[in-house]
């Protein structure tokens, strides 16, 4: 057993007394700028115009807009103490599943942050932007390298952007060949993120679900019987939602095919096989991938992400604009929809898409080289699985036969008669200096648990994590309820009441009556 | 592999707690025939000190906006970003942070949305804001589908002022589930075009101000003739900086707003990332796409903040869901409110009408040129001028000279018949030298 943690004495006395001011101490309490004292204030020097816009006459902004300023160390206090409010993989093990929290080098941020990178224009003269496209272009050799597959969009700004992007241009191939009309289907299986049938529907699919097997597969005898002439695509997680890679992956793609329908891979677990497995040797027609995951850039509480999308030679010619092509005159850019390119299905964002997020992943897969990648996929598998052993006999691993792949999947089977939820649980964790993992998702399993350590968790950090977990759950079966209804206890705050911000929203800061601050 | 923690003896160690005697143990689902050795045509594990020297030839091939003088908009600004922002936002606890589904360690993310929507919500002079989109125009598209969802309607009007990257990317996504757009003519002034369009199916009408050729118009006839016709306006505005010193498109009976905050806080970045500004009326809320945060309080009564209204969202509704989006430009929208907070409404007004000051003195300059035609009626910081040349081949003679004039209209859209019309934008980074050589050098070229 190892007791890795912070070192106390466990006999200590440690009731707390209330602050007078509500401070805890360093964690300053922090208002909204909304409530300092900022209005009229600038933490910006500029020099005083020289116009005053009167040439627009009444096209002029004359009302208060409503915008308090700091100063800049007000500015500088405000957010740090902010920040120290957040949890971040930084700080600890971010086990989120499905969401790959890795460690994030600052060589790539200090890569995109190069003048050549971060400063150029997205329609500056071709001739001066010879290096971006060339990053882009070496980008998209590695991309199609590691997934064996003939071409690459780029554009799409998140994975769910590149899934509208893959189906996109599956609905494009089978308007070119007259299918359409009839393949108004797309199947996805019960263990698709939300965004998978979200993107179909949105594409003006029906979506029509594939059931699962009792060891978290694709039901391929389902899939068989769903399969026909009125179906586009297929939508498979691989490795899926649950963790598992798809053993009948061959057969799956190979149905789909006769079917005459395309295989759309999310991608979003790659992680977990890059530099082993090329998805185009599983007859993938269209995959996403997010940089942010597999690649590491940082996920900045919530985005940008960046969704390249990979695609088969059959769907290859239907990629939106733009993209990089390379001539005897250097690199150019096809922007239109015209010659070569005339059966792109058009364009998914104003400019080139998420330049800062293809720089730092290059950087990434530079660092690791196609043999540091292997690794990547070889250790965030077993970190997964060590995991999943040594938590296996407390909890209930959801499919305990067999290898996970990069993520271990627990239900709530092992906290039965205890009157402790899943997010109970969850929250007791943050009690203990860890960020929960994935709570009820997938939803195909009760009460789920993903955890996803990823590779860049050291063995001392996953002891450290495990050790907590086991205490935890010896707790809960202990009957500790207490320690979990009401937790966090130790957080910036408690529980937060959720029911109640969306029952009467309140979404932004007005001016308390009677003021005369201008808030719209 | 300086970013892998495990050792070969912990590796050892872990196989052996699992039970399995290999490494390939774990992969045995993965069919024999998919399984890859290598790859012999990517190399291999490189250290700091090489991928910085092979990224930085590439970046010393492109010619950065800041190392000459710079005159290309067309909707993406160069601006001065105070250093504060770029180091706040590198702080780890904001970097390397997740979405914040676990609103008690989360505060620090919810919190700065929270203030990034009330911010876009006064700037946009609208009553509520998302959390951000991936940018502006695809907010726009997304502004689109609204409008359809909320009149049962299928029909945008798009007016011809409306950036032509922005149009072709809505129409990708909008006519995918059967929306139709009907885009008007490219028109230097024409937003009021627009109003003849509108019939009994039109869902919205679009318009951008200041427009693609730098024209900003007082939209409130259009608002009214839009709303008349029982159709929504979608107010579409590339250059945040403008909010600062022109009406706001609330004032002017926006229903939707659909803008690009890039301008404040966010770097060029060749296009990306950026950060879609979306705001609308009260009412129309639930049909709004995008993360939403909200206040509510904790167990003990105290203030704070969640993600809220989720039940619109993917992984609720799945495919009834209100759009397939489950991100938001979250650290964009940190650098947006960071440099907003320092330049609060103060130092917004003063940079706007910096912004405008350096426009109108680039025009002045230009329209000193002989055969240069000032086209711009109204403008922020952003106009076009005709040429007696074609505009993209002077630009490139002038990229030659290392002066980035501008973007040839025609760049955006090839078949307008506008291959004469150069966008030329200006902002407070643009010097009284810079003006000077752009104006020289063209005279240059104009007079060869």
């Amino acid at each position: 057993m190892n007791t890795v943690g912070r070192p106390t004495a466990p006999n200590a006395v440690t009731a707390k007394p209330a602050t007078l001011t509500g401070a805890r101490g360093l964690l300053q309490d922090e208002h909204l700028i909304f409530e300092s004292d900022g209005w009229g204030k600038t933490g910006v020097d500029l020099p005083e115009p020289t116009t005053d816009g009167s040439d627009l006459g009444d096209l002029v902004r004359r009302d208060p807009i409503g915008l308090p300023g700091l100063s800049e160390p007000e500015t500088m206090r405000h957010y740090v103490r902010l920040s120290q409010k957040n949890h971040a993989i930084d700080l600890a093990i971010y086990p989120l599943g499905s969401c790959t929290m890795k460690h994030n080098p600052r060589l790539n941020e200090k890569m995109a942050r190069l003048p050549g990178f971060s400063d150029i224009h997205p329609l500056q003269p071709i001739s001066t932007v010879q290096g971006a496209l060339e990053l882009m272009d070496t980008l998209s050799h590695w991309l199609k390298t590691l997934t064996g597959m003939p071409a690459v969009a780029l554009s799409p700004k998140a994975g769910a952007h590149g899934e509208l992007c893959g189906l996109m241009a599956i609905r494009a191939a089978h308007e070119a060949s007259g299918e359409h009309v009839r393949r108004r289907k797309v199947l996805v299986p019960t263990s698709a993120h939300g965004t998978n049938p979200a993107t179909a529907a949105f594409v003006g699919y029906t979506v029509v679900e594939v059931a699962q097997t009792d060891d978290g597969r694709v039901d391929v005898a389902d899939l068989a019987s769903k399969l026909g002439d009125d179906v586009a695509a297929i939508m498979v997680t691989n490795p899926n939602t649950c963790g598992l890679f798809e053993r009948d992956i061959l057969e799956i793609s190979r149905l789909t095919h006769e079917a005459g329908a395309y295989f759309y891979c999310d991608g979003a677990n790659f992680n977990a096989i890059v530099g082993r497995v090329r998805p185009g040797d599983l007859g993938v027609d269209a995959m996403h991938i997010n940089l942010h995951k597999t690649f590491s850039t940082p996920h900045g509480g919530g985005g940008p992400g960046a969704g390249p999308v990979v695609l088969s030679a059959a769907l290859a010619p239907f990629a939106p604009a733009p993209w990089v092509v390379h001539g005897d005159n250097g690199y150019s850019l096809i922007e239109r929809e015209e010659g070569d390119a005339a059966q792109a299905f058009g364009r998914l964002c104003a400019f080139q898409g998420q330049m800062g997020m293809y720089t730092r992943a290059l950087s990434y897969m530079m660092s690791h080289g196609s043999d540091g990648l292997r690794q990547v996929a070889e250790d965030a598998v077993l970190n997964a699985n060590y995991i999943k052993a040594r938590l296996g006999d407390l909890m209930s691993p959801a499919f305990p036969d067999g290898p996970c792949m990069h993520e271990a999947l627990f239900d709530d089977e092992w906290l039965k008669g205890t009157d402790i939820t899943t997010l109970d649980f969850a929250k007791a964790m943050i009690d203990e200096g860890f960020h929960p993992m994935t709570m009820y998702f997938p939803l195909v399993v009760h009460g789920a648990m993903l955890i996803e350590p990823t590779e860049t968790e050291s063995k001392q950090e996953l002891d450290r994590f495990i050790h907590a977990m086991r205490l935890l759950a010896q707790a809960a079966k202990a009957g500790d309820v207490d320690r979990f209804k009401g937790a966090p206890f130790h957080a910036p705050l408690k529980r937060l009441d959720e029911t109640r911000a969306a029952r009467s929203p309140v979404l932004r800061w007005t001016a308390p009556q009677g003021t005369n601050i201008a808030a719209e | 592999m300086r970013y892998l923690p495990l050792t070969p003896d912990d590796r050892t160690a872990m196989l052996s707690a699992i039970g399995v005697k290999s490494i390939d143990d774990l992969f045995v689902d993965v069919p024999g025939p998919a399984q890859r050795d290598g790859f012999v045509d990517l190399p291999r594990v490189a250290g700091e000190m090489e991928v910085e020297r092979a990224l930085s030839k590439m970046a010393g091939r492109n010619v950065a906006a800041g190392s000459v003088p710079f005159f290309c908009g067309a909707g993406a600004y160069k601006h001065h970003v105070p250093a504060t922002v770029d180091h706040v936002i590198q702080r780890s606890e904001f970097l390397t942070s997740y979405t914040p589904y676990q609103p008690e360690i989360a505060q620090g993310t919810l919190q700065y949305l929270y203030e990034f929507q009330t911010q876009v919500a006064n700037l946009t002079g609208m009553p509520v804001a998302n959390a951000s989109l991936y940018d502006g125009s695809t907010a726009m598209a997304e502004g689109v589908l609204m409008a359809t969802r909320v009149t049962r309607r299928n029909k945008a009007i798009i007016s011809g002022g409306v950036h032509p990257h922005y149009v072709r990317a809505t129409e990708t996504v909008v006519h995918a589930v059967g929306v139709e757009t009907q885009a008007l003519t490219a028109a230097i002034d024409a937003e009021a075009a627009v109003i003849d369009a509108i019939d009994k199916d039109t869902a919205c009408v679009v318009v951008q101000t200041p427009n693609v050729f730098g024209t900003a118009t007082d939209v409130t006839k259009i608002a009214e003739a839009a709303h008349a016709a029982g159709a929504l306006l979608i107010v579409v505005v590339t250059e945040a900086v403008s909010m600062g010193l022109l009406k706001s498109p609330g004032e002017m009976g926006a229903d939707i707003v659909a803008a690009e905050g890039q301008s404040i806080g966010n770097a060029l970045n060749y296009g990306g990332p950026y950060v879609g500004l979306f705001a609308t009326r009260d009412k129309l809320v639930r049909q709004m796409p995008g993360r939403l945060t909200g206040e509510t309080v904790d167990a003990d009564g105290e203030r704070g903040f969640v993600l809220t209204l989720s039940t619109r969202e993917q992984h609720i509704r799945r495919d009834k869901a209100t759009s397939n989006i489950c991100t938001n430009s979250g650290l964009c929208t940190l650098a947006f409110t960071i440099h907003m907070s320092l330049l609060g409404e103060t130092g917004l007004r003063k940079l706007a009408l910096l912004n405008h000051e350096k426009a109108l003195a680039t025009r002045d300059a230009l329209a000193a040129i002989p055969g240069v035609e000032i086209l711009t009626p109204r403008f922020f910081n952003e106009f076009a001028v005709r040429l007696p040349k074609n505009a993209a081949e002077v630009v490139s003679t002038l990229a030659d000279h290392h002066v980035l004039a501008g973007v040839p209209y025609s760049r955006l859209a090839p078949d307008a018949g506008m291959d004469d019309v150069l966008l030329v934008a200006a902002t407070e980074t643009t010097m009284d030298v810079d003006i000077q050589i752009l104006a020289k050098s063209l005279t240059k070229v104009l007079g060869a």
